[in-house]
């Protein structure tokens, strides 16, 4: 027993790997509808701004903290920025994308400074941070919804893009979203700097033990402000990536979400005490949530039964990691 | 005397500024807008209103004492609501006369139900918590998914309209001229501080939070002291959710989101430590009532409810540095 | 003439109105082994992390080679060659031994990449540099206390360090391990490194050191070669009084019935077929190394291991232990280990504190008694001297001595039968470690309270224990009358041992 505790510690991604397959198996045989291309390629499409929400959430997480202002930064970022170009006619894909990110980075830093400087609870602070952002935009921005008609054509058309197609038994094409690729750049890039820069390793570090890391010689205070940057950057970009892909700019948008995306970093075996999980852990947990939470329907069960779903998900998962990490205690 | 007085100055200086604090913010509005503010109509509906908020607020601080959060509050009160709700429907039909004329027996009956849910569902909290040794903070983001989702579940999304007329008067009725639900929360808020303040499980609840190991070297019975502490987290959310059913007539699956962040600001402002150890009733009513007159003013004012928002998240992430400040100086 | 290494010139450090440092110049020379020595509390962390540039000093000055620093910051101390290895080691957990051994470098070297495969030659040259064997993939969190130390050295090591500060290394080890720390010390020494190695036992202090430097309330009280020095004239400056021990000797009375009687105590894989017997005012001592099983003993005792084997009788009457709760109702108390962690409740009052195993008993109906309470525990405070004007005032304004103090206070107000002291006076000053003994002695003789006293320090029990067991392995190896050994007698016993 404690070789598979100790298994999961040095690969937290085992637990949500097995969970993935013997749920694709399962829903796979009582719905075989599932392993058509298009099922298939519309489930990597739904994970694309949850997964890179869900790289932000593991930054902190690994850092010890837990983050729940970043739906409110994403919607912030979008709004902000698809607002903007509105106004200033501009229309475009890379200098959007900046913006919203920067946007989510200033934000970010913001949280790093209440984390750094005063010293609390990251829940308590993001809980701060994004009601009073998402109060800020609607209170302030306006609340009206950007819809098709409105939006910048040239960051749907690129939000439209394809990979490739192919053609459904009725003849029509189904294709896979490029955001799935730009999804997969984003984790292995962030994969990368977790694994072999230093500012990553400085993240695993801090999440080991604040004074220890200090002591070692790392910036702690810059490794913060990294974290939470970074965090809020990535909100950003996948805010204004969810607006492109369903071509609608909602301030009302993604409340709530942030539980759904912690559940699927949970369970993709990172600790909320920091210095464990991985990037393909959470990677893996995005998509085992996401096959399960959308595969209710193809199973016949009513979607009012999602919330539990995902609530058990999480209770489960948390269970096997405080067993886990309880094996470490003792 | 004089002993007495430098205790209090000593033990409650943080008591002394919430109360500068409220009167501050009394001041500030009723000088921004005297005709409408200084009304009794003001004031009366803030003792209709606060109550429910109060009592979360409490339940908050009760579970931040042993160092962990309840963000399940909001999904036992509705669950609480909605159940006994349901249980009025089948006894006197979906509305008309039946149903608000059901005689005091079926509405206790339908109270029993209220809090029967708080207390399964704090046990549940507690269970989690003491036994698996899940993170307070995802076990209660786990079940409280699981509660909400058992709300949607049993009414399929609507709001169960129609109380009991006997219900209602716990929401909205008055006795000597004073809100029904400002007794029920003094008598409750009472009976709380008494048991923290007096009783040995309340003093056990602060050493606990203030260091589990050496309670547990002091033979305190630790993990049934937290789970109990779950339990009345759990009843106290779901008088809160009769409370706010009774004052709507209504209960829905997502009433009273927005009081998950009131509740934790309200907790943290009235000078608990989230991380547990310090926590007091005479501190959160303080901190109900400054913040239950800033909101109203700002509603008077004109403020939107998204102003609101933004204005509650910025008051907690100003508590959060007054707070640090606070410690610095000591 | 060279320059000394570093040199601390007249530095004062004040927190709000405590001076933590006042005055303190102190030099170190190249290759030297320097002991730094006082009590807890004398100042001597505020010295480290002065030296180490994670605190300014306010007044005075460091010379690096003869030439002063000004406002250094961890780094910048680091540059300069001090590593400083803490108690708790530094290390992290959640990563490899290897990873551990090579982030000082790299970030020295400010790499703003990882090469695993540098990260594995960097760990091994740390390794083979110290001449240990490590397991490079292990997590640092699945390795024994000494393992996580040998890490901890190889890491400073790899930095090339000119002077290693070593913050009290031996608390947690062996015998064995102790020897091979002072071989790899030495070691060091050999390369031109100099050592600051902070303790306060003595015997350590005079084995290992070249130089000693003495402080007390923030000042420097003693200095000079260690030839000038003998365990008499160390205690004296560290304590600034001289300690006279007393003995403690126990006569039983005939046919009086044992208070506590252990057969065959068992718990696997921890403690082996223990058997002992605790008459009424006895001082039994329990001495062993680390890791032989007295803790785990003791807390056999007190109910925390459930899963034992054998039998406990207390008055003649058998117990089944399986909670704290039935040990405490039977009449046993605990002091723990650590006092910090498993003894106080920080943030809170002296009553509170004291009061905490009390609740059950003063409460009517689960409502505390709040005037017997309050009665009870200024009582308390009073028969345990403890030097505090109220208890209202927060535990965490007491000395360690005064904090000891209410932790046994506290037990005391339950009227225990056997009472285990496991590290009684473990950070305790000199002058008021000598109160606790008295104290104990007195509850020992009047009260005819059983006292099972678990200690690394020999002296403290061949001073106050009538009779002295031997814990090896989890088996009782020996007894010995405290009348019959002494502290030498009883190390060289341990020494074997290892």
């Amino acid at each position: 027993m404690s070789g598979l505790a100790n298994a999961l510690r040095r690969h937290p991604e085992l637990m949500v790997a097995a969970v993935l397959v013997l749920a694709v198996v399962v829903i796979g045989t009582i719905n075989p509808v599932f392993w058509q291309p298009s099922n298939i390629f519309s489930l990597l499409r739904a994970s694309v701004v949850s997964g890179i929400l869900a790289l932000a959430v593991l930054l902190v997480m690994l850092s010890g903290g837990i983050d729940v202002s970043f739906p409110a930064f994403a919607i912030a970022a979008m709004y902000l920025t698809v607002k903007a170009m509105i106004a200033w006619g501009f229309d475009g894909v890379v200098l959007p994308f900046l913006m919203a990110s920067g946007i989510g980075l200033c934000l970010g830093l913001v949280n790093a400074v209440f984390v750094h400087y005063f010293r609390m609870i990251p829940l308590i602070v993001t809980l701060g941070t994004g009601t009073a952002v998402r109060g800020f935009i609607l209170g302030v921005v306006g609340t009206s919804q950007i819809n098709i008609g409105q939006m910048p054509p040239e960051l749907i058309d690129f939000a439209r893009t394809e990979l490739f197609a192919v053609a459904r038994p009725d003849g029509s094409m189904a294709g896979l979203s490029a955001m799935v690729l730009l999804f997969a750049v984003i984790a292995l890039l962030v994969h990368l700097m977790l694994r072999y820069t230093m500012m990553g390793r400085s993240i695993y570090a801090l999440g080991g033990g604040e004074e220890a890391a200090r002591r070692v010689g790392f910036n702690v205070r810059r490794t913060t402000f990294f974290i939470y940057g970074l965090a809020g950057a990535l909100a950003g970009f996948a805010g204004l990536l969810h607006g492109a892909m369903i071509w609608t700019a909602n301030p009302r948008d993604m409340v709530g979400m942030e539980l759904d995306v912690i559940a699927a970093v949970v369970l993709g075996g990172a600790s909320i005490f920091g210095g464990r999980g991985t990037v393909i852990g959470a990677v893996l947990g995005v998509l085992t949530f996401v096959v399960i939470t959308n595969s209710l329907i193809i199973l016949g069960v009513d979607t009012t039964w999602q919330r539990i779903v995902v609530g058990l998900i999480v209770i489960a998962a948390t269970a096997v990691t405080a067993w886990r990490d309880r094996k470490r205690l003792a | 005397m004089s002993a007495i007085l430098q205790r209090l100055r000593r033990a409650d200086t943080n008591l002394l500024q919430l109360l500068v604090l409220t009167v501050l913010i009394f001041a500030g509005m009723a000088a921004l807008n005297p005709e409408r503010f200084l009304r009794p109509y003001v004031f009366q509906s803030i003792t209709f209103i606060a109550p429910e908020l109060g009592l979360l607020a409490i339940a908050m601080m009760v579970a931040m004492l042993t160092g962990g959060i309840d963000l399940s509050v909001i999904g036992i009160a509705n669950l609480s609501a909605i159940l006994a709700g349901l249980f009025f429907h089948s006894v006197g039909g979906a509305r008309g006369p039946e149903l608000a004329n059901l005689p005091l027996p079926v509405v206790l009956a339908g109270i029993g139900i209220a809090l029967g849910v708080g207390v399964v569902a704090g046990a549940i909290n507690g269970f989690l918590i003491t036994r698996l040794r899940i993170t307070p903070i995802l076990a209660t983001i786990g079940t409280g998914q699981v509660f909400t989702g058992i709300c949607l579940v049993l009414t399929g999304g609507p709001a169960v309209v129609g109380f009991p007329r006997l219900w209602g008067m716990i929401g909205n009725g008055t006795v000597f001229g004073i809100a029904a639900p400002l007794l029920v929360f003094l008598v409750v808020a009472g009976l709380v501080w008494f048991m923290l303040a007096r009783t040995a499980f309340g003093i056990n609840l602060a050493l606990i939070g203030t260091n589990p190991k050496a309670a547990a070297f002091a033979g305190l019975r630790t993990a049934r002291t937290v789970f109990l502490s779950y339990v009345l987290t759990g009843v106290l959310a779901s008088i809160a959710g009769i409370l706010l059913s009774g004052r709507t007539n209504a209960a829905k699956s997502d009433y009273g989101v927005s009081y998950l962040l009131q509740a934790v600001l309200i907790a943290v402002l009235a000078g608990t430590n989230p991380a547990g150890g310090r926590g007091s009733v005479p501190g959160v009513a303080l901190a109900l009532v400054a913040l239950m007159l800033l909101s109203s003013g700002l509603q008077i004012l004109r403020f939107n409810n998204f102003l609101v928002d933004l204005i509650w998240g910025a008051f907690l992430l100003l508590s959060i540095a007054l707070a640090s400040w606070r410690s610095r100086v000591r | 003439m060279t320059a000394p290494l570093i040199e601390l010139r007249h530095l004062g450090k004040s927190f709000g109105a405590v001076r933590a440092l006042e005055d303190v110049s102190l030099a170190i020379g190249r290759g030297e082994i320097h002991c730094l020595a006082g009590e807890n509390g004398s100042g001597k962390s505020t010295l480290i992390k002065v030296i180490s540039g994670i605190w300014q000093p306010d007044r005075g000055e460091i010379l690096f080679d003869g030439k002063p620093v000004q406002g250094m910051t961890p780094r910048e101390a680091i540059a300069r060659g001090v590593q400083v290895i803490y108690q708790d080691f530094s290390l992290f957990g959640n990563l490899t031994v290897a990873e551990n051994l090579a982030l000082s470098t790299e970030l020295q070297e400010g790499r703003s990449l990882v090469s695993w495969g540098r990260v594995r030659r960097i760990a091994r040259e740390a390794a083979g540099k110290l001449g240990v064997d490590l397991d490079l993939d292990a997590l640092v969190e699945t390795l024994p206390t000494a393992g996580k130390q040998l890490v901890a050295i190889a890491r400073a090591l790899m930095s090339d360090p000119r002077l290693l500060i070593m913050d009290e290394p031996t608390t947690a080890l062996t015998g064995r391990e102790v020897e091979a720390l002072f071989r790899v010390v030495r070691d060091i020494q050999g390369r031109g490194i100099a050592v600051l190695f902070v303790s306060h036992k003595m015997r350590e202090m005079l084995e290992i050191s070249e130089r000693l430097t003495v402080i007390r309330s923030g000042r420097v009280v003693a200095g000079g070669p260690i030839s000038e020095f003998d365990e008499a004239s160390i205690t004296r400056a560290m304590t600034g009084q001289e300690i006279a021990a007393e003995g403690y000797r126990w006569e039983g009375q005939p046919g009086q019935k044992p208070l506590l009687e252990v057969s065959g105590l068992t718990v696997p894989g921890e403690i082996e077929d223990v058997n002992l017997r605790v008459m009424p005012g006895e001082i039994v001592g329990i001495s062993g190394l680390l890791g032989s099983g007295r803790t785990e003993l003791a807390l056999a005792l007190f109910g925390m291991k459930p899963g034992y084997a054998g039998s406990i009788r207390l008055e003649g009457r058998d117990l089944r232990l399986d909670s704290v709760q039935t040990a405490i109702a039977g009449g046993i108390a605990y002091v723990p280990e650590d006092r910090l962690t498993e003894g106080l409740f920080l943030t809170q009052t002296i009553d509170r504190n004291m009061l905490a195993t009390s609740h059950d008993r003063l409460s009517r109906m689960g409502v505390m008694q709040g005037g017997q309470a309050a009665r009870e525990a200024a009582a308390m405070i009073r028969e345990m001297a403890i030097a505090t004007p109220t208890g209202n005032r927060p535990v965490t304004q007491l000395s360690g001595g005064n904090a000891q103090r209410v932790v046994i206070g506290r037990w005391l107000m339950n009227n225990p039968k056997l009472l285990i002291l496991n590290g009684p006076t473990v950070g305790v000053d000199v002058g008021s470690k000598a109160g606790i003994h008295r104290k104990i002695r007195e509850l020992a003789r009047a009260r005819g309270l059983g006292v099972l006293m678990i200690s690394d320090d020999l002296p403290e029990l061949v001073d106050n224990c009538n009779r002295i067991l031997v814990l090896h392995r989890g088996r009782l190896v020996s007894e010995v009358a405290a009348a019959e050994t002494s502290e030498a007698a009883l190390s060289t016993q341990l020494g074997a041992l290892a």
